[in-house]
């Protein structure tokens, strides 16, 4: 039995990869890879009539294998499906880190959820309130509701859009230059940021287009994700490396956190870094640049 | 008799002047007498050699029972020849007690299983040996124990008369009516015929086999008709499909890229990376997407590769052809853009196994070696890696010229995933030593890197740039963390194969495994 | 757990295990095929009968034709398969409980 810590609610996130929890092969080590989080998967990968046996595999994964620092979510089935009650059991009973919501369409999907973990935690006999849960997004109408689902639980980490569902609602299809996600990209994150939480973006599925898969973590970057969900291992390196600071910004930053923790130990609110104006509303950025750069292996000093 | 790795090898087997393995280069500076076929003077001019059928050129050989017949293994996994001529023999002329001494033998030959049941098939002398023929010599069914070579430790064997060749089956993609073959202008082709040149030189009969007869003179010739008693016509020497695949493609898998960037950034991380370093890779998933990482550190210094050697496939080939790799020298090609470049493309030339990989003469292209990336079934703690035995303990492959390139290289890099389904890649101890653990230099795994303590020297380097890398016993620990500690495999006395060190002692032998009964 | 009709769960790729149940006999009946037999036949065989005797099963016969899964799943595939052949497997499985 491999006992997890507790899950923190924020903590870098910048790839999610999914995994089929049916397929033994693929589970066990997924981790190799380096990815911040897996998306250990029991909704589309897994055929309807093998639900219950990836449940069986699930368990027994999760239970067993050292996932060491990355993080596990698992995606259950869709609250119009019979599954996922049991879907939820299972994460809880296993110790998954956070559970993520397919087809997230209100608050009240939230609070559906999070009565059955919280049931759960307590059959289970696990710490109330340490299961994380992150929202789905999948149709217009969850992205009109994106602020109330990303402010309805303590326990909501983040949200995330699934594009495939989401295009087909809108009766379009994937464009280049992401035209035809933009403006629900776009709510989705002012509602995240609104409610304090991490919005990551969906997944890119032809293998083959490297330019297009990294122009559109560019563009993921340039409006503020916190990260992505993708389908194989080997998209990782990119979206760590777009996603990395640069090292004008890393050192800028630790000049600043340097600056604050030195004047405001006397007393000085506002001052100066190379002639720019600093006060503390600059100090939760330049911490999390410092961070960031920490896990990119870019960063080793004292304030990260 | 405990040898140098650790083996127990029956003092049963050390006659004959036979030793146990002693260490590297243990036979350096001795002289050996140099075998001499016995062969036929042909004073008349001949017009032809070419006769009927292979039961008429065995009989014009003077074949007969208690025989030693060779072959190559150009024609891999497609290969007919060896099953016809067996055949003939066997069937056709009745001849028994044969024994056949083939460069390498594979699942093509699984035919060949049922003559060793019947006992007319005794003896078995090859590199590689797979499929329904490992099970049976597994399984204790060959009368006298197989005997398994490297690729340099069987020429060898041949120079030095512990093989002796009655006959020589040389298949060839063309011949001519006297004899130069080629492995290239028919329609099997198969590009190099350097496993084949030894025998046709040590063998006291040479009969060529081909699919496709050209004008004479088949040149520039492979093997030279000057060696070659009989030509025989078929209709096919193999199947084109699985004597050259299409393509060796890069492989897409995340593990294979992730292991073969590792494999390149410790490469690059050397003093031997430098212009004109020496380079030879095998054709598995990881070790051959090696050249693709290797490319961009290449590019990056500025640097090229001087030479290349091996089995060699299409990615080398697409490098020699953008001017990234000054020569490839080639003992074997893997896919038809390998086959149709040798000879053709400046720079790519053919050579023997011997010049490959002999340990025996006076200096192999190994010697020369900066860099090798090899393949292992298992690797133990000690580095020791097995090729040739599964961890079921059934003989399932081939050590090749793993333990030439491994011995001769300047750094030998063992690149494998940690665990294969259930199987321990790293583990205590191999089920069978092919390579030696003081060849073996660096290992690459999914799970993390690890340099033998034996080389200092390359810790440096990788600690220099920042390369993290574990102790194999951790990795080892990592394995059975995941899969378990297997059980030990239960074995009986009898010995199955013998596994000659590329220097001609004994390295390993193989025992009959005794089944588990569930 | 009685295993009341036949049922199976897993597949034959690599690294999985597909096991089938039925009802009968007398104790258990084991039958097991294994790529890796000669090193984990005994820890297999351990494993699928320790699963078994946490299900309280007392009799049946069970079939693992193992493809080189680890221990984890092939606990979850015996499991499962129990499961199936009681109708049981879709809802208010005992995690940590029976199943752990």
């Amino acid at each position: 039995m491999i006992p997890r810590p507790r899950p923190e609610r924020f903590r870098l996130r910048r790839t999610m990869m999914f995994m089929n929890a049916q397929k033994p092969g693929l589970i066990k080590d997924a981790y190799i890879y380096g990815c911040d989080s897996i998306m250990l998967d029991l909704e589309d990968a897994v055929a309807e009539n093998q639900k219950d046996a990836a449940r069986f595999s699930l368990y027994h994964a999760l239970k067993t294998i050292d996932y060491g620092d990355t993080e596990v979510i698992v995606r259950i089935n869709g609250l119009d499906t019979p599954h996922w009650q049991e879907d939820i059991r299972v994460c809880v009973a296993g110790g998954a880190d956070g559970i993520r919501i397919a087809k997230c369409e209100s608050a009240n999907d939230v609070h559906t959820v999070e009565k059955a973990v919280e049931e759960a935690e307590k059959e289970f006999g696990v710490e109330v309130g340490r299961t994380l849960l992150m929202a789905a997004l999948e149709s217009p109408k969850g992205i009109l509701n994106a602020y109330e689902i990303c402010s309805a639980s303590e326990r909501m980490f983040g949200v995330a859009i699934s594009g495939g569902d989401f295009r087909k609602c809108m009766q379009t299809s994937f464009q280049r230059d992401g035209v035809d996600m933009m403006v629900a990209r776009g709510q989705m994150l002012i509602a995240a940021r609104a409610a304090g939480i991490q919005c990551f973006d969906t997944v890119f599925t032809n293998l083959d287009d490297n330019e297009g898969f990294e122009a559109e973590v560019r563009q993921n970057k340039a409006m503020g994700f916190d990260g992505k969900s993708l389908i194989n291992p080997k998209q990782i390196r990119l979206v760590h490396e777009i996603f990395a600071p640069t090292e004008k910004e890393v050192i800028q930053a630790e000049k600043i956190v340097r600056a604050y923790r030195e004047q405001s130990a006397a007393g000085v609110g506002v001052f100066t870094v190379d002639g720019k104006m600093i006060d503390i509303a600059f100090i939760p950025g330049a911490e999390r640049t410092l961070k960031l750069a920490k896990a990119c292996g870019m960063y080793e000093g004292e304030f990260a | 008799m405990r040898n140098a790795v650790g083996r127990d090898i029956p003092d049963s087997l050390l006659v004959n002047g036979r030793e146990v393995y002693q260490g590297k280069n243990y036979m350096d500076g001795k002289y050996i007498q140099k075998a001499s076929p016995r062969t036929k003077r042909y004073e008349t001019p001949r017009e032809s050699k070419i006769v009927d059928s292979i039961a008429q050129a065995l009989k014009d050989c003077g074949a007969k029972s208690g025989m030693t017949f060779s072959f190559h293994h150009h024609l891999r996994n497609g290969d007919y020849v060896v099953n016809m001529v067996m055949q003939t023999a066997i069937e056709d002329l009745g001849l028994e007690d044969l024994t056949i001494a083939a460069s390498s033998l594979g699942e093509a030959h699984d035919p060949i299983a049922e003559y060793i049941e019947q006992g007319k098939v005794v003896g078995i002398q090859t590199s590689g040996i797979r499929g329904r023929m490992g099970e049976v010599v597994s399984n204790g069914k060959l009368k006298t124990p197989a005997i398994i070579r490297s690729h340099g430790g069987r020429p060898r064997a041949i120079e030095a008369g512990e093989v002796h060749i009655d006959i020589a089956f040389i298949a060839a993609p063309t011949s001519d009516c006297v004899g130069n073959c080629r492995g290239i202008g028919g329609k099997s082709n198969c590009g190099s015929m350097g496993y084949a040149m030894t025998d046709a030189k040590y063998a006291d009969h040479v009969v060529v086999i081909t699919d496709c007869l050209v004008d004479f003179p088949n040149m520039p010739a492979s093997v030279e008709a000057i060696d070659v008693d009989a030509v025989v016509v078929v209709d096919s020497i193999g199947n084109p499909k699985k004597i050259a695949s299409a393509a060796a493609r890069i492989s897409q898998n995340p593990r294979d890229l992730m292991m073969a960037e590792n494999v390149a950034k410790v490469i690059a991380s050397t003093p031997y990376f430098k212009e004109g370093f020496s380079f030879q890779t095998g054709v598995g998933g990881p070790s051959l997407a090696a050249n693709l990482f290797l490319e961009k550190y290449m590019d990056e210094r500025g640097i090229k590769m001087g030479w290349a050697i091996g089995g060699i496939c299409g990615p080398m080939v697409e490098l020699l052809k953008k001017g990234k790799v000054g020569k490839v020298i080639d003992v074997q090609d893997f896919d038809l853009d390998a086959v149709n470049s040798i000879n053709q493309t400046p720079n790519h030339f053919e050579m023997s196994a011997s010049q490959y990989a002999n340990p025996a003469n006076k200096g192999a292209f190994v010697n020369k070696l900066d860099f090798v990336v090899l393949a292992a079934l298992e690797i133990d703690t000690g580095f020791n890696v097995n090729v040739l035995t599964g961890s079921d303990g059934v003989l399932r492959g081939a050590p090749g010229g793993h333990p030439d390139t491994a011995a001769g290289s300047k750094v030998c890099i063992i690149v494998t995933p940690l665990t294969r389904g259930r199987m321990a890649t790293v583990c205590e101890h191999v089920v069978t030593v092919t390579t030696p653990g003081d060849c073996v230099d660096v290992l690459v795994t999914d799970y993390g890197i690890a340099v033998n303590p034996l080389r200092p020297d390359l810790i440096e380097c990788l600690d220099k740039v920042g390369i993290p890398h574990v102790s194999i016993e951790s990795l080892k620990e990592k394995a059975y963390s995941l899969v378990g500690r297997p059980d030990d495999l239960e074995w009986e006395d009898k010995v199955v194969a013998i596994l000659e060190a590329r220097d001609g002692t004994i390295l390993d032998v193989i025992r009959k495994i005794k089944p588990y009964q569930a | 757990m009685e295993i009341k009709k036949a049922a199976m769960a897993g597949t034959l790729e690599s690294s999985d295990a597909q096991v089938t149940v039925e009802p009968g006999g007398e104790g258990i009946e084991l039958s097991l095929q294994s790529s890796v037999m000669n090193q984990y036949g005994r820890q297999i065989k351990e494993t699928v009968l320790e699963t078994l005797e946490r299900l309280d099963v007392k009799s049946g016969r069970v079939t693992v034709v193992d493809k080189g899964a680890l221990d984890c799943t092939l606990k979850a595939r015996v499991e499962c398969a129990v499961f199936r052949s009681c109708d049981e497997s879709q809802a208010n499985i005992p995690w940590g409980g029976a199943i752990r």
